[in-house]
Order: C-alpha cells, then sequence, then structure tokens
C-alpha cells in the first residue's frame, strides 16, 4: 500500500498538522517506508492468534472511589494563554 | 402503524443514551463529579489533558456497567479495552476521548418495552461502553471566543446503543423511558436530566414500506427531556418525509434540537470529521473481571421494574394501572411495600399511597424521598381503617396531623384525641332517637316515602359524633329506627 498526496492532506487535517508544501513529498515518502515495514510484517501467518490489545502481559489495577483532586484552578488558569470568569478563554468555535 | 400505512413511509429510530454514573469521583482521575461547582474547579490535570499525566481507572464503574449488562440480560465483556477516538474540539483537550471500541464492558441484551397502548415491544441492545464525558463550551460569555469549562470532562459515562427497530416516537420515548427506570432502579445513575445525567441521541430515517434498505439517517443530540425527544423525532420524521417526497436527498448530519423553536437544525457536517482513527488506549492495560466478580454484582441488583411490576398484580392483586405506577421507581416501590405489609391490606395502601400521599408530595412539590410520613406511620394508620378503630374520615384527619408533625404514633394519637370510632350501639342508640324527636317532620317525610332523608339523619348523628361513628352502622341503625312505628 502506498499513500497518495491527498490522503496525507486530509490525515494531516485531521491531525490539525500543518505540512508545508515544499515538506509534503518527504512525508510521503517516509510514511510509504513505513508502510512497507507494515507490509512485510502482514505476510506472517497469524491464524488463530487471539488480537493483542496490550503487549504488556498484564491488566489494570484499579482505584478506589475516592476524590483526591484539590481545585487547582488557580494554578492552571496562571499558565492558561487567556481564562475569564474561571473559564478557559478559546478562539470563538461556532457549531 | 395505521398512521404509517397512510403515510407510506415508515420510521426507523435507534437511540444512544449517554448515562452519567453516579460516582463520586471521575473515570480517569480523582477530581470530584459533584454538579454545579465554579467553573473548572474540578477540572485536575488528568482531565485538562496535561503533558506527562497517566490516566487511572475508577473501580467504580465496573459494577454499575455490570449491573447493568446484567439487567438487559447481556453477555458481560470479561475483558474490557479502552480506546482513543481522536477528535479536535476545545472541550476535549487531549485531542482523544477514552472510550471502548472492540471491546465493551456490555455485549446485546434486550428490553422488554411497555407501550403506551399496553403492548409491550422488545427492543435488542448493541453493546453498552464506558468512557468518559467532554466539557462545557460556553458561546455566549464573550464577545468573539468561546469559554470552555472542564469540571464535566472525565465524568463517567455509560453509552447505551440500540439497535435501530424503534418504530415511532412513541416507541422510542418508551425505550427510553424504560432504560432510564432500569438505570434509577440498579444505582447506576441519579438519572437527572435536567443536569445532563441522562442524554439522548436519536438516529432517524425514513423509507417507503416494503423497500429493504434503510434510508440516510441523521443523528439529533443531546436531546436532554422525554418531551424534547418525540418532538425532536415527529419533526425530523416530517422533515426527512417532506424533503423525499420533493424529490430530495436527506444528508447524512448532526443536528440539534431547539425547543424554543421546536425543530431540528444541522450541527456539524461529520464529512471530514467521521474519521476517528479509533486504537487501542496505550496508556491502558485491559481490565479483567471474573465470574465471581458478576456474580457478587447480581446479588446485590434489587427486583428489577418488570418482574416487580408482575408481582404486585399477581401476588397484591393491584390493578396493572396500580401495579406499574407503584413499580415506577425503586423509593417509590419500597414505600408502598412498606405501608401495605404494615398495613396488612396492600390495596389499600396502594390507594392511600396513590391518592393521598402523592397528592400531598406534589402539592409541596417534594418527591417520595422527602415524605413527611413514613411508610410505617402510614401502614399503622391503614391498619386502624382495615380494622374499623378508626373511620377513613379520621383517618385523613390523622394523614393530616402525622404530615404536620403533629402527630407521631397512630394509635397514641387516636386516644389522645377520642378519635376511636363508635361502633357501640348502646352509644349510638340514644343519640339516633334524640334526633329523630328533634326532627319530626322529617321522620314523618320519611316514613311517607321520602327514603332520600336516611341521608339527613345519618348526617346528623355524624355531626353529634364528630364524625367518630362507624357510618355504616349508623345508615343501619337510623334506619331501623325509623321503621318503627312513631312513638
Amino acid at each position: 500500500m502506498k499513500v497518495s498526496k491527498e490522503v496525507v492532506e486530509q490525515v494531516a487535517e485531521l491531525s490539525q498538522l500543518n505540512i508545508p508544501e515544499n515538506e509534503i513529498n518527504d512525508v510521503i515518502e517516509s510514511l510509504n517506508q513505513v508502510l512497507a515495514l507494515v507490509e512485510e510484517m502482514q505476510s506472517v501467518d497469524t491464524t488463530d492468534v487471539p488480537v493483542m490489545a496490550n503487549p504488556l502481559d498484564a491488566t489494570q489495577t484499579l482505584r478506589a472511589d475516592k476524590v483526591t483532586e484539590p481545585d487547582q484552578r488557580g494554578r492552571f488558569q496562571e499558565i492558561a494563554p487567556d481564562a475569564r470568569d474561571g473559564l478557559y478563554v478559546v478562539p470563538r468555535v461556532v457549531e | 402503524m395505521t398512521e404509517q400505512a397512510e403515510s407510506g413511509w415508515e420510521t426507523v429510530i435507534g437511540l444512544e443514551i449517554h448515562v452519567q454514573l453516579n460516582t463520586r469521583s471521575k473515570i480517569f482521575s480523582g477530581a470530584s463529579t459533584q454538579f454545579g461547582a465554579e467553573p473548572n474547579s474540578q477540572a485536575c490535570a488528568i482531565d485538562l489533558g496535561m503533558p506527562g499525566v497517566l490516566p487511572v481507572v475508577n473501580a467504580a464503574v465496573f459494577p454499575k456497567a455490570v449491573a447493568f449488562g446484567l439487567g438487559v440480560g447481556a453477555e458481560i465483556g470479561m475483558t474490557s479495552v479502552f480506546d482513543r477516538k481522536n477528535y479536535f474540539y476545545p472541550d476535549l483537550p487531549k485531542g482523544y476521548q477514552i472510550t471502548q471500541m472492540d471491546y465493551p464492558i456490555v455485549r446485546g441484551g434486550k428490553v422488554d418495552v411497555l407501550l403506551p397502548s399496553g403492548i409491550t415491544k422488545t427492543v435488542r441492545l448493541t453493546r453498552a461502553h464506558l468512557e468518559e464525558d467532554a466539557g462545557k463550551s460556553l458561546h455566549e460569555e464573550f464577545q468573539g471566543a468561546t469559554g470552555i469549562d472542564l469540571n464535566r470532562a472525565g465524568t463517567p459515562l455509560l453509552e447505551i446503543v440500540s439497535e435501530p427497530e424503534m418504530s415511532s416516537a412513541v416507541e422510542a420515548v418508551a425505550y427510553a423511558r424504560t432504560i432510564h427506570q432500569l438505570v434509577t432502579y440498579l444505582d447506576v445513575s441519579d438519572g437527572d436530566m435536567s443536569q445532563g445525567s441522562f442524554r439522548c441521541d436519536a438516529n432517524v430515517s425514513v423509507r417507503r414500506i416494503g423497500t429493504p434498505d434503510l434510508g440516510t439517517r441523521t443523528e439529533t443530540k443531546n436531546v436532554n427531556s422525554f418531551r424534547f425527544l418525540e418532538r425532536a423525532i415527529d419533526f425530523e420524521v416530517a422533515r426527512q418525509i417532506q424533503i423525499l417526497e420533493g424529490g430530495g436527498r436527506i444528508i447524512q448530519e448532526t443536528r440539534l434540537y431547539d425547543p424554543d423553536k421546536d425543530e431540528t437544525r444541522p450541527m456539524r457536517s461529520k464529512e471530514t470529521a467521521t474519521d476517528y482513527r479509533y486504537f487501542p488506549e496505550p496508556d491502558l492495560l485491559p481490565v479483567v473481571i471474573n465470574e465471581k466478580f458478576v456474580a457478587d454484582v447480581r446479588a446485590t441488583m434489587p427486583e428489577l421494574p418488570a418482574a416487580r411490576r408482575q408481582r404486585f398484580e399477581s401476588q397484591f392483586k393491584l390493578s396493572n394501572d396500580d401495579a406499574t405506577f407503584l413499580s415506577s421507581s425503586l423509593p417509590l416501590a419500597k414505600y408502598f411495600e412498606q405501608a401495605g405489609q404494615t398495613a396488612e391490606d396492600f390495596r389499600l395502601a396502594a390507594n392511600w399511597v396513590r391518592v393521598e400521599l402523592l397528592g400531598m408530595l406534589n402539592k409541596q412539590g417534594l418527591d417520595i424521598g422527602e415524605s413527611l410520613i413514613s411508610a410505617t406511620q402510614l401502614g399503622e394508620l391503614l391498619r386502624r381503617i382495615k380494622d374499623g378503630t378508626i373511620s377513613g374520615k379520621i383517618g385523613k384527619s390523622i394523614f393530616d396531623a402525622l404530615w404536620a408533625g403533629d402527630a407521631t404514633s397512630v394509635d397514641e394519637y387516636i386516644e389522645s384525641h377520642g378519635l376511636r370510632q363508635v361502633s357501640d350501639s348502646d352509644t349510638l342508640t340514644p343519640i339516633i332517637e334524640k334526633i329523630i324527636n328533634d326532627n319530626t317532620q322529617q321522620a314523618e317525610q320519611y316514613r311517607s316515602g321520602k327514603t332520600k332523608l336516611l341521608g339527613f339523619f345519618v348526617g346528623q348523628v355524624m355531626k353529634e359524633t364528630g364524625g367518630k361513628a362507624n357510618p355504616q352502622q349508623v345508615n343501619d341503625l337510623v334506619k331501623t329506627a325509623l321503621d318503627q312505628a312513631p312513638p
């Protein structure tokens, strides 16, 4: 499988990445190298091998349902680009 | 059905219901989930998606999700896996939502939905999975900017997905109500719709009757009342039929219901956003539960609404209407059963709970949990009506006294206020004789055939005894006395 310029542009848009026009060919080339590796791996016969959700042979430990986080809004909003009336303020998003 | 046959169109509806789990802390962080706090005061570093933080799963979400799964007869995912659903929106600072895609905690299942027509319809579920909620965007607060409150970000949700098996707004609402009843019964959620604890997304499409393929659907998001759900679906069905009959095409899109205008309108096009690029959440391991865990959850589950309704009908001989109503919520069902048990008369209890107690609660805007009369107190009161100690009328006055806090023990109150019903004919006979002697004219009229005057005499006796006389007995005694020849 090889990616086209259109695919790269679409994924870039979804990921909100800005890829300059003069770099796009390099990106296509490196992505295609990765995909070639994936393609090679796909030649391995995986029939009867269960799908692995995680490479670690362990299961999740859980925490008790307790409130442990104090209110640190002041500290977080100090480093926010813009915060007013307790709200984080971002450029207008309209639905 | 007939309506559909007339129009020639068939409606297909599937619902996705987001149920907020009633935990104390969030699903992946130790921040509080309390509603109504100052903006962002409950959004910690994990909820904000700060670099370097890791999610830690709240154990309390699993018993709740499993209880729901058992309640709908689903397969429980003994191994469930979290995934990332990627999209960019400011109320989701991480850039992805942690959810469950391929291995959800609840798989399949079904619910029996009692429709207003009395027919029961089975609706199958596709799945129910755990995920985190996003924050809230406030577009009106600032000029040219959007304010973000992330208190809700990370609140645990169970998203319940139905198969597209409902064919009218009425069915969809009945299904949503059934799910709502179940999650509140099971203490999975407080179900408070005004606080966003129970939100419905309706997938709606229409097709010509007899067409095998489904029509193009739209998704109306975040409807937070049953009334709005019904109206939103009705609007959407009418809109789609109108477009198709005019030769147009339905665009697959997300829409929003506006209750003020009673219409749905497009929210955002999913054309570029459909690619959520799901992949397993690398920061979390699979969660494994065992048979014992499931058995323990099952052991703590209360009797479910449908089973309880049937038992109320068969065991207590309640009408279908009373049984449906009294099993509608767990606190109400428990109150009724306790009152009925103490009274040793469930039908009497059903009547008093529905008429007197709920009348009072509605008048005062209170919930069953806030009743000023306990179930045992009401039961004791009803027991005294049943055994003839007091009349129903006196019972109502004691009910008021209990409510006002003027009485605590029913029996003590009856004694201290001398409210015991008089059924003793030695006491009643002289009173009746006196009244007849005082009203000779009416007695004459009665004897000459104006038998309606019996009520007048009974009324006088009741008045004389302060309502304490046993009305049936007074009736009999007055009749006998009047029928005797005049002295």
